[in-house]
């Protein structure tokens, strides 16, 4: 029992002020979003991604102008011209400027996949919030529902949507396109959305708020709503390009913008037409875009997902 | 276990209902009727397209012979094809498209995961990274891009490829390869992060520590686990097989039943719309249904239960 070691009063003593620090907190106290935005910034694609979206979003405003031409003014003279020094990615075979279209392509397939992942937001918010607070059986009614809406082929529905609601041949107007893109796609929100409510309710903070006296809405508010944020940010980042990509299938079929206007789909569609007789850049250049968007969207979705699992923490 | 094979088929019945029904309401609310068009047809004539096509009736009606028909499986007669009832454009489009989907499938399902547990196996070095690019390109770059960089670099340079068309085995290799593409991506990485998860589980320290070949530990223990929610999104898969599959056949030229779909639509031939659509509803719920029952089937943890939901 005895292993040399001496018990001496000086041991007994008060301990010296320095050593009083081992439960200082050194490093300041880093919050979860700042928290979130370090460790993405640490991923190199995820920021490439970020990038990128940023600067086709700049040049879908700036680029429409840039060299001087209309998405619909048509010169016969120069149909079908290959890129050069004035019409940098050539012109299609009504002889409008590429250049300007691509980038209103890029404008409108930004933006309605966008706002078809802000409506499924909204819709799914809402709906998976009040089936998480509401009774098991309104809850039980409203996830049968949207189990059903779920299972319903998500394309198909696309499709026929803009089926009815757009004249032969002639192609959609925005607001069916963006109506039929998220009319069932906000189904996962609303059961990510539900299951997180039903998760959270029962986890041992909101108890403990509420043994303090907090009322409901208070716990949605300071608990719920905050933590539920993460997941629903991954999920609306992977959703834009999820309805871009539905967009550019529905042109590429001949069911997208109307036109004169365009969308990568569309242009990618009647650039199609081009392929065989040696204009191969009036497909490649809008596909290159669509690869372009979905490739960034995806890559920050998943940096998102990464930099938001706290079990990846470091 | 009973209860729930029972719930889902439930569902998957409501759910074809309801697609149905959409299918119909939607396809009769667009104005006007499929013969206003061609305006110099006599009303005789008129009239009589409309009672051949059971349009003159209350819609209520319709609905009722439209829904008894499709249980007995009969879509209707196309409008603008005078020979062929949507049931023989079906009956001639779908074998095609199966082919081509199902080869599709055997490449996604055989080379994604492959691919997954390859990268996860060498994490952050060049297998795990050249994984990734590919499965990076195959998630962005949508499938009609694919199929017709691979008319402009393969087809014209390789001479048993052919560019389009239907006929022989050589024909589908091409469209097969465009479709493959964007699952077997997604199922890679969907491979990886599952298998990244299992190699940390303590059963797999227990098995090397057990001293365990390294090969035998990867494939009886970590791949089998791994696998499992790889199944589960094996439904989304077949769904955007079908998705892809209607640009793909209309970019390689090939006589299916997505090609039938996209003519249909572009010449408002409504009963074929219909019929097609609902065709592929079916189809894809009950691959659903196979799927989930298959994950049922094959992961252990819900047979150990008995009323496992």
């Amino acid at each position: 029992m005895k292993a040399g070691f001496d018990i001496s009063p000086e041991l007994f003593d008060a301990a010296a002020k320095e050593d009083k620090n081992a439960e200082k907190i050194r490093r300041p106290s880093i919050r979860y979003w700042p928290d979130v935005w370090r460790r993405l910034k640490m991923n190199k694609l995820a920021m490439t991604g970020l990038l990128l979206i940023c600067i086709l979003g700049v040049m879908s405003f700036v680029g429409t102008k840039l060299n001087g031409f209309t998405y619909f003014e048509q010169n016969y003279s120069l149909i079908n011209s290959h890129p050069d020094s004035v019409h940098w990615f050539g012109t299609d075979e009504l002889g409008r400027d590429l250049f300007t279209r691509t980038w209103f392509g890029v404008r409108y397939s930004l933006f309605i996949g966008i706002m078809a992942a802000f409506i499924d937001f909204f819709i799914g918010v809402l709906y998976g919030g009040i089936a998480g607070i509401s009774g098991r059986r309104i809850d039980s009614v409203m996830m049968r529902i949207a189990e059903v809406i779920y299972s319903i082929p998500y394309l198909l529905v696309v499709i026929l949507i803009s089926v009815v609601f757009s004249q032969a041949g002639q192609g959609s107007s925005m607001f069916v396109l963006i109506f039929s893109l998220s009319l069932t796609s906000w189904v996962p929100m609303a059961i990510l959305v539900r299951g997180q409510v039903l998760q959270l309710k029962e986890s041992e903070y909101s108890l403990a708020s509420e043994s303090l006296g907090a009322d409901k809405g208070w716990i949605l508010k300071k608990h719920i709503i905050p933590n539920t944020l993460g997941p629903i940010l991954v999920n609306v980042t992977l959703e834009i390009p999820r309805a871009i990509f539905a967009e550019a299938t529905l042109g590429f079929i001949g069911l997208g913008l109307q036109a004169p206007k365009s969308s990568l789909g569309t242009l990618a569609n009647s650039g199609l037409a081009g392929l065989p007789v040696g204009n191969s850049y009036q497909l490649f250049i809008p596909a290159i875009f669509i690869s372009l968007i979905m490739f960034a969207f995806n890559v920050l979705g998943d940096g998102l997902r990464d930099a938001l699992d706290p079990r990846l923490r470091k | 276990m009973k209860k729930y094979l029972l719930k889902r088929v439930a569902m998957a019945i409501v759910t074809i209902w309801a697609v149905i029904t959409i299918t119909f309401i939607l396809m009769h609310s667009v104005p006007g009727d499929p013969f206003r068009q061609e305006s110099k047809m006599p009303k005789v004539v008129y009239e009589n397209l409309l009672r051949k096509y059971g349009l003159d009736r209350p819609l209520s009606e319709q609905y009722i012979i439209y829904l008894g028909k499709i249980i007995r499986g009969d879509f209707g007669d196309s409008m603008k094809s005078r020979v062929e009832t949507v049931n023989d454009m079906i009956r001639r489009g779908f074998p095609v498209s199966a082919f081509i989907g199902l080869e599709a499938l055997l490449i996604a399902i055989i080379f994604g995961p492959a691919l997954g547990a390859i990268a996860a196996l060498n994490q952050n070095k060049w297998p795990d990274y050249i994984s990734m690019i590919i499965a990076i390109i195959g998630v962005s770059v949508p499938s009609f891009i694919m199929g017709t960089v691979f008319i402009q670099f393969l087809a014209r340079n390789i001479s048993w490829l052919p560019i389009g068309g239907w006929g022989s085995f050589a024909h589908s290799i091409l469209p097969s390869l465009a479709l493959a593409l964007m699952p077997l991506a997604q199922l890679a990485r969907y491979m990886r992060s599952s298998m990244l998860e299992v190699l940390g589980q303590d059963y797999i320290k227990t098995a090397k520590s057990k001293g365990i070949s390294n090969a035998t530990v990867v494939l009886r223990h970590a791949v089998r686990n791994a696998i499992l929610p790889v199944v589960s999104i094996l439904g989304t898969v077949a769904t955007n097989l079908i998705a892809g599959s209607f640009v793909i056949e209309k970019i390689f030229g090939i006589p299916g039943l997505g090609m039938f779909f996209i003519t249909s639509i572009n010449n408002r031939d409504y009963p074929l719309i219909m019929g097609t659509t609902i065709f592929y509803a079916i189809i894809l719920v009950v691959m659903l249904l196979i799927v989930d029952i298959a994950y049922m089937l094959i992961d252990p943890r819900i047979k150990l239960t008995k009323e496992g939901r």
